[in-house]
């Protein structure tokens, strides 16, 4: 079972997503996140899914989406370098010593505190989901109100471009 | 020239060569019907429920190669449609239905008849559309057509707001159209087609397995051809019969869980199994981990999604069925080299000897009617020629062992998803596709009566389609399984209170018969197809109460544990 970022340019039209979403549930694959937003191009919609499966599910997976009419591109992303980016906000009581240990800690994962109250802080990190991970394990103690996580997004490294 | 929606739609089906098209009216859809009662070229069938719509456009489709085209109404229309869609959608079927939606500014309003026609058949069509412009009708009409007839075939929903069947726009049908996204693969790619030739030459014990694909993409000829030049066995699966002339020596019948002895032994002991246009079907493989051991396999498919999808193959090659067999064709042709003569008799001694256990044989002296021998006698009387449709169990399977198909086309059954109730609305379909032709719906008790109510359509449009019903009483594959894994226990697979086929087949204006005797048989097909050619005949068989469909391949077996009788 292996994690892998699939990269889709889709057309950016009503049932676009709930085609893509509904394959994912009607044939059990499973999907850890999903993120979409249109292009640079209106017509276009670039979608990435985080999934995983062994080689052959995967492999059913690419080629399923590759039959969706509206699917226009594809690009397994792990399949080659790539950098992929995850968003995070959480709100963390942030009352006595806590207040500086979150501040220490998001410096170190070099986010920012974007929001302030007497007992919290909601605070912005964008990173691997490791990473992400990561901080969430470090806060330990300190008690988390709210997580919210975009999914990832990707882009492959260098020179290699997923367009029309 | 400025025409409404509903004109729009008429001129495109028109346009489209659209002569025929299945469906029921209701609010929705009320001024496409008006647009087509102005006119003459295109023949609206009116049925007497969506589902029948939409499995009458299907058999037309299957019967003739070209798309079946469905016109429903909202809400409901739709929703009974769902059933036919799946079935067209499971069998790679070439399909446009054209769904009438309420109104734009009502959509999403829980208006009456509304329902998310999008939504609820997306899972079971190849694409489908919602028309938001009038401006964008013909062309997604074309569009629908082109999707739904290209590379792998399936069904195409339209989904038109009432509102923009009224609107008004400039009216020109696109020529060609191009979809970015959708480039269908049709030639396969050479280097895999020589690497397929290379294995094929070093078979010992070649097998070919071909299936809907040969069919839909037109390729028996090829087909013939490419099999007679190798010498080698072939099969075909459900979807495939007909393909190739079952009254061939080299063909050795169906395969899978009701196929035959010889074919399912020489699948499971090929070394070279030649996969074409069929998907490795559950049905066709029994226990995957048994499957064909010691096969290297080729696999021509269409779709690439297809491919290594239940089976791991060894030569993939994406591609039109025809245009792949015609390379291959052009292969083994060019070349002296043919499979090994000695190796290859003694693969067919081998299947001789298969074949010598007669595995569907079957007893005919108790004095009852045999199905099979029902089977056998359509096949007699109408010369191997007739297309048959049917519906879903025991009775389709003796259709297909016992027909004996030499023609494409003309096994016209819901393999994959099954759909009890297709037979008698897809034998409407073909026979209007099919004025002169005969026409046979193989039947059971069960079934029949899921659509029974489309013999008031056949009364309609003087389709003469001959039911052949199977009478057991009893839904006949849920009793065997029930006999065979559950200890007898009959759990609601009697039909209890059937109705007086006879009087029911004659309250709707037709000719029934009732034949509880073998020596019956013959003399009522005779009559159903003689005497009785133009009407609608109702043969109700009277057949033995627990036959069992055999051979048999038990869920979780391999293809070499069949059980014979």
């Amino acid at each position: 079972m292996n994690k892998h970022i699939i990269s889709l340019l889709l057309e950016n039209e009503s049932g676009a997503l709930s085609r893509v979403a509904g394959l994912f549930s009607a044939r059990a694959y499973n999907i850890e996140s999903l993120s979409v937003a249109p292009t640079d191009d209106a017509t276009l919609s670039r979608m990435t899914i985080v999934t995983s499966g062994t080689d052959q599910i995967v492999e059913q997976i690419q080629k399923q989406l590759n039959k969706l009419v509206d699917v226009v591109k594809l690009v397994d992303l792990t399949e080659s370098e790539h950098i992929a980016r995850e968003l995070m906000l959480a709100k963390v009581e942030a009352i006595g010593d806590a207040r500086d240990e979150v501040k220490r800690l998001v410096d170190i994962f070099n986010g920012k505190v974007v929001d302030v109250t007497d007992t919290t802080y909601t605070v912005e990190i964008t990173d691997t989901r490791e990473k992400l991970d990561s901080f969430i394990t470090s806060l330990s103690s300190i008690k988390i109100h709210e997580v919210v996580r975009s999914g990832a997004i990707g882009i492959s490294s260098g020179e290699n471009i997923l367009a029309i | 020239m400025e025409l409404t929606g509903a004109e729009i739609v008429v001129q495109s089906l028109i346009e489209e060569g659209v002569e025929h098209l299945f469906g029921y009216p209701g609010g929705a859809v009320l001024h496409i019907y008006d647009a087509i009662h102005q006119q003459e070229q295109l023949q609206h069938i009116l049925v007497r429920h969506e589902q029948a719509a939409t499995h009458a456009a299907d058999g037309y489709a299957r019967s003739t190669g070209k798309p079946g085209v469905v016109l429903v109404t909202s809400g409901p229309g739709a929703t009974n449609a769902v059933t036919g869609i799946a079935t067209a959608y499971m069998d790679s079927i070439p399909m446009v239905v054209l769904t009438g939606q309420v109104p734009r500014p009502l959509i999403g309003n829980d208006a009456f008849q509304e329902v998310d026609s999008v939504g609820i058949t997306r899972p079971v069509v190849k694409h489908n559309f919602l028309v938001e412009d009038v401006k964008d009708l013909a062309t997604i009409i074309k569009k629908a057509f082109y999707v739904a007839t290209t590379g792998r075939p399936g069904p195409v929903v339209v989904d038109i707001p009432k509102d923009i069947t009224a609107h008004k726009t400039e009216f020109s049908y696109p020529r060609d159209i191009k979809i970015r996204s959708y480039h269908p693969t049709t030639k396969g790619h050479s280097g895999q087609i020589k690497k397929a030739y290379e294995l094929i030459l070093e078979a010992k014990k070649p097998m070919i397995y071909t299936g809907g694909g040969v069919i839909l993409s037109d390729a028996s000829e090829e087909l013939i051809k490419f099999t007679r030049l190798l010498g080698a066995p072939i099969t075909n699966t459900l979807m495939g019969l007909g393909a190739y002339p079952a009254n061939d020596k080299q063909f050795v019948g169906m395969l899978g869980m009701h196929g035959t002895y010889e074919a399912n032994m020489a699948m499971h002991n090929s070394d070279v199994l030649i996969a074409i246009g069929a998907r490795f079907d559950d049905r066709v493989t029994g226990n995957l981990e048994k499957f064909c051991p010691d096969a290297r396999i080729i696999h021509v498919d269409i779709d690439p999604a297809s491919i290594s999808k239940n089976v791991t193959v060894d030569v993939p090659i994406v591609g039109d069925v025809k245009d792949v067999v015609i390379e291959l064709n052009k292969l083994i042709e060019a070349s002296d080299q043919r499979l090994e003569g000695a190796a290859l008799s003694t693969w067919w001694q081998q299947i001789e000897e298969w074949r010598a256990q007669d595995c569907l044989k079957f007893n005919r002296d108790t004095g009852t009617i045999k199905p099979q021998f029902v089977v056998e006698q359509l096949h007699d009387v109408t010369e191997g020629n007739a297309f048959v449709t049917s519906d879903v169990g025991q009775h389709q399977m003796f259709a297909a062992q016992y027909y004996g198909f030499n023609k494409p086309r003309r096994w016209i059954n819901s393999g994959g998803l099954g759909t009890m109730g297709f037979g008698l609305p897809a034998a409407i379909g073909v026979q209007i596709a099919h004025p002169g032709e005969q026409v046979a719906c193989i039947t059971g008790e069960g079934s029949i009566q899921m659509c029974i109510q489309e013999l008031s359509t056949c009364l309609q449009y003087s389709t003469p389609v001959k039911i052949i019903n199977l009478n057991n009483g009893f839904l006949g594959m849920v009793r065997q399984w029930q006999e065979f894994f559950y200890d007898r226990r009959y759990a609601s697979s009697y039909v209890d209170a059937l109705p007086d086929f006879v009087a029911l087949a004659e309250a709707y204006g037709h000719i029934g018969i009732r034949i509880e005797k073998p020596e019956d048989v013959r003399q009522a097909i005779e009559d159903a197809f003689g005497k009785y050619k133009d009407r609608t005949v109702f043969l109700d068989f009277i057949i033995d109460r627990e036959e069992n469909v055999y051979p048999m391949i038990p869920a979780g077996a391999g293809l070499n544990e069949m059980i014979l009788v």
